[in-house]
């Protein structure tokens, strides 16, 4: 392709895009001057602004969860990491970011352009709608529908189409690679991480987020952690490899296949995949925390020193357990080895799905013959 | 119009249109793709049924888990599509008695005959604290259970028979047995030989 031929391409995009924000645009005007009434009373701008409210500290968190990786892991491995940047390193996520900001996003040729371009929106996009659904306390949440735990479980198998997309439209054997061993990877956990909330929802009588934390309710020991130990454990390494992390990175697998399925992006479509990825981890973390560890409940429920902490707020509790459960993720990357392909899959299939079957049997049975402290 | 009539037919255009896109595009992957977009658009359609958990159902199966397999096929697939349009004029004919048939039959079974205004109350508009996946279940573990088993039991019969189907023994693969690895001693893989020069000194 000709110089010329390029400019007039990217002419012709620039014109696309202005046309079809201009109509959308004005339709929305439109609309929203005929129905200002009704957006008002539905309170639409309200939600707005809840949204932005949820979103903006969930990628404040996702940009210090990376300087947190690095340190953590520096610190793991006897090194400092990352302290140039700001005082003692805290200023380096802001800077990664607008480096990421200035660099140009390269199309490769034969690429196909749209699908390209499209993919890191289809994978972050998924992460960010499962955070509509999900409770900081019993009364702060977006929208507290009756399945969320449904809505949340058919979001998260979404995210899979960024990966496999990603890796067609690049046009690359490695990206394509890459994407196809993620997505045979998520499909199989899919089923595992299903089951383990199907214990999940067994025990909480509930698909809703926050009559299952309310059924968590006791103490420390009646969290579900304890009676679905096997399904609580299953579903956070099911939320490691659906979240394609170390030990399960083998999409990404810089050894092998150099970088996955990501391997052609560049600049921003580069970061909107890593961003993708840390809100999925923030989002695994916190559903743990809310479906086994007691969501905005506190520990010390139940025991002497409760009336301690009692002016401490539910939501600090809840950002805690994310917290440790987000160490977890960190920890595991530094220490254990990327596994081999069919050990992943065999511990998906032949491990954990055995596992929360034979689980489901005996927690069912606990239910139904009503056993203490947790079905009676 | 109200606003969700507005949302309705938004929805309806670009199901119309994804579908249709299905059987018109030429690439296999792109063809997927706007099933994709199908489904996605149903289900929102579903939603404004006030149906949410079969909405979220459809995202669940078909969105997250049928298509992504479809996709993994599709992608592996090498297919030149040139042959596969040969024969348009020679089929055509089949093709849309076949078409017109199919049409015929929908109409008889789910047109306004059976499901017009004057047979079928308008639905009621539910409170919001109306549940619609507790509704589903006690219709469907009490008045329907019977036949909710069977279809369950025949969905298994058919995940079985697909697996017997594609599982045969194949001699030329070579597995590896984890058990076994575990259960490797030194002495299985190494042999420790003395040699003379060795002993000499």
């Amino acid at each position: 392709m000709t110089d010329t031929v390029l400019r007039k391409s990217y002419k012709t995009h620039w014109l696309i895009i202005l046309l079809v924000t201009a109509v959308f645009g004005t339709g929305a005007i439109l609309l929203g001057v005929q129905y200002w009434a009704e957006i008002k009373s539905i309170a639409i701008l309200y939600a707005l602004i809840k949204i932005i409210l949820i979103v903006a500290p969930l990628m404040g968190a996702v940009a210090y969860l990376t300087f947190a990786e690095r340190k953590i892991i520096g610190y793991m491995q006897v090194r400092i990491g990352p302290n140039r940047v700001g005082p003692r390193g805290w200023l380096q996520p802001i800077a990664d970011a607008l480096k990421l900001l200035m660099k140009e996003i390269i199309v490769p040729t034969n690429a196909n352009r749209f699908l390209f371009l499209i993919a890191p929106m289809m994978s972050i996009a998924p992460a960010l709608a499962a955070w509509a659904v999900l409770p900081f306390t019993d009364t702060l949440v977006l929208a507290n529908i009756d399945a969320s735990l449904l809505y949340i479980l058919a979001l998260t198998s979404i995210g899979v189409y960024g990966v496999i997309i990603a890796g067609w439209a690049s046009n690359s054997k490695y990206a394509f690679l890459g994407s196809m061993r993620s997505a045979a990877q998520i499909v199989s956990y899919e089923i595992a991480m299903g089951f383990a909330l199907v214990g999940v929802l067994i025990a909480g009588g509930s698909l809703n987020l926050v009559e299952i934390v309310q059924a968590q309710q006791g103490s420390f020991l009646h969290w579900f952690w304890l009676p679905l130990l096997p399904l609580f454990l299953v579903y956070f390494i099911s939320g490691v490899a659906e979240t394609n992390r170390a030990p399960f990175d083998v999409s990404e697998g810089e050894s092998e296949i150099v970088a996955g399925f990501h391997v052609e992006y560049s600049g921003m479509a580069f970061a909107v995949f890593f961003l993708a990825e840390y809100a999925n981890m923030i989002l695994i973390a916190a559903l743990a925390s809310l479906m086994f560890l007691g969501g905005w409940l506190s520990p010390f429920e139940g025991t002497w020193i409760e009336s301690w902490f009692a002016w401490v707020p539910g939501i600090f509790w809840l950002f805690a357990k994310m917290s440790l459960m987000l160490l977890f993720f960190l920890w595991f990357r530094a220490t254990f080895p990327r596994y081999r392909y069919d050990q992943i899959m065999r511990l998906g299939w032949k491990v954990f799905i055995p596992i929360t079957i034979v689980w489901l049997v005996l927690e069912s049975a606990a239910v139904v013959l009503k056993i203490g402290p947790w079905f009676d | 119009m109200d606003f969700e009539r507005i949302i309705f037919y938004i929805f309806a255009a670009i199901l119309v249109f994804a579908a249709g896109r299905v059987i018109t595009v030429r690439n296999p992957v792109h063809a997927a793709l706007h099933l994709v977009l199908a489904f996605f658009t149903c289900a929102g359609l579903w939603l404004l049924l006030e149906a949410e958990f079969l909405a979220i159902a459809l995202v669940l199966v078909y969105v997250g888990a049928v298509m992504v397999l479809f996709l993994f096929v599709v992608m592996m697939l090498d297919i030149n599509t040139s042959p596969l349009r040969e024969g348009f004029v020679k089929y055509l004919p089949i093709g849309s008695t076949v078409a017109v048939l199919i049409f015929a039959e929908m109409f008889l079974v789910v047109g306004s005959k059976h499901f017009g205004r004057e047979v079928v109350a308008i639905p009621a508009r539910h409170a919001a604290d109306y549940s619609n996946v507790r509704e589903l279940g006690s219709v469907l573990y009490t008045d329907y259970v019977y036949p909710f088993e069977i279809a369950a039991v025949i969905l298994l019969v058919a995940i079985i028979a697909a697996i017997a189907l594609t599982m045969r023994k194949r001699p030329e693969t070579k597995y590896q047995d984890p058990a076994q690895q575990v259960l490797v001693k030194p002495a299985d893989r190494v042999r420790l030989v003395r040699m003379k020069t060795e002993q000499k000194q």
